[in-house]
């Protein structure tokens, strides 16, 4: 009897880790294809279809190291653009990125969709975690 | 038996050889007339194309660039401006794949005419070029007066660039090929890496046109 109990607690708990778990990818799945057409429509043009870039002209997204680094700014990044020298992927850039009218949401599934991909893997940047940063932008 | 067999494959080895030999070669764009002149007491009709008129720009290193500094050579022509927040990114980055797939042949050019001369000067054309990682003259950016540069979009065939408040200007992102006559022999989507793929495919075909082997 207790260890009906038990096993059946057990997989209870088992089953609630399990959806809890999918829950997550679910979420995970829904930013990173919505932020795919996003970035298809919004930052493709310029950093390329693999994130690749241009020359020394447009910045590449593929230096994880940068972006781990900058993980909190980036929100700012794309809502109100980028001027300025920055130092990534072994080069300088200067240009200048222009600002994208887009909701907390939208710019938590754009960032999902970059950070894990071009070798990116950075996991979910939820709405929460870009509101919070918006908050801070210089 | 056999030597019906036989005699049916030798017809159909030189049936692909004849076809092997026959050059393929792309169409001539634009409008032509045909003209009726006398040469030598004779009269012989001939077909005029359209060609690209004469123009005089400045290119990234401060040189007068005109239509002569072409002379003998194919080139491809492209429209844009270094601000520009839209389709220029991808058209320069597949042009810079036309760039290297012709490298090293002496008569492919390629000429990218700026629509902002008041902001795009000889400066910001070198810096750009530098940074886009072009050098020497297989590709010159060139800078003229507006007028001029819309005029000559004109006889590209591509639509003249249009004022925009968000995106500034509005161009067409065609990559347009032009033969050592200065006549039009193809347009592609500049913004599209199939077309682009096509263009390098067909300047291949258009260099060995005899035509254009032959001229100077």
């Amino acid at each position: 009897m207790k260890l009906k109990v038990i096993s059946g607690i057990c997989l209870l708990l088992a089953a609630f880790l399990y959806s809890c778990q999918s829950e997550d990818e679910l979420e995970f799945s829904r930013y990173y294809s919505a932020g795919n057409v996003i970035y298809q429509n919004k930052c493709q043009n310029c950093h390329g279809k693999n994130g690749e870039g241009l020359s020394a002209l447009i910045p590449p997204l593929t230096d994880s190291v940068y972006l781990k680094a900058h993980k909190d700014s980036l929100s700012c990044y794309v809502k109100y653009g980028l001027k300025g020298k920055i130092a990534l992927a072994n080069k300088t850039f200067e240009g200048e990125m222009p600002a994208n009218d887009l909701a907390p949401i939208e710019i938590a599934e754009v960032l999902t969709f970059v950070t894990n991909s071009f070798g990116n893997k950075m996991g979910t940047i939820t709405s929460q975690h870009v509101g919070d940063d918006l908050q801070k932008c210089k | 038996m056999m030597k019906k067999l036989i005699g049916a494959a030798v017809i159909i080895l030189l049936w692909n050889a004849c076809k092997f030999n026959e050059q393929k070669t792309l169409p001539i764009a634009g409008n032509r007339d045909v003209v009726t002149k006398t040469a030598d007491g004779k009269t012989v009709t001939d077909t005029v194309y359209q060609t690209i008129p004469a123009f005089k720009f400045v290119n990234q290193y401060g040189d007068s660039i005109t239509n002569k500094n072409l002379d003998g050579n194919i080139y491809v022509a492209d429209f844009f401006f270094t601000t520009c927040p839209s389709i220029c990114p991808v058209m320069h980055r597949n042009m810079l794949t036309v760039y290297n797939a012709f490298k090293d042949a002496a008569d492919v050019k390629i000429i990218s005419h700026t629509i902002d001369p008041s902001h795009d000067s000889v400066a910001v054309l070198k810096k750009y070029a530098d940074k886009l990682g072009i050098a020497g003259n297989k590709w010159w950016l060139l800078q003229g007066k507006k007028e001029d540069t819309y005029k000559l979009a004109a006889s590209y065939l591509v639509s003249s660039p249009q004022v925009d408040a968000k995106e500034k200007y509005i161009h067409d992102g065609y990559f347009i090929l032009i033969d050592k006559q200065k006549r039009i022999r193809g347009q592609y989507d500049g913004t599209v890496p199939e077309q682009v793929t096509k263009l390098i495919e067909d300047i291949k075909t258009l260099k060995a046109e005899p035509d254009q082997t032959t001229a100077k």
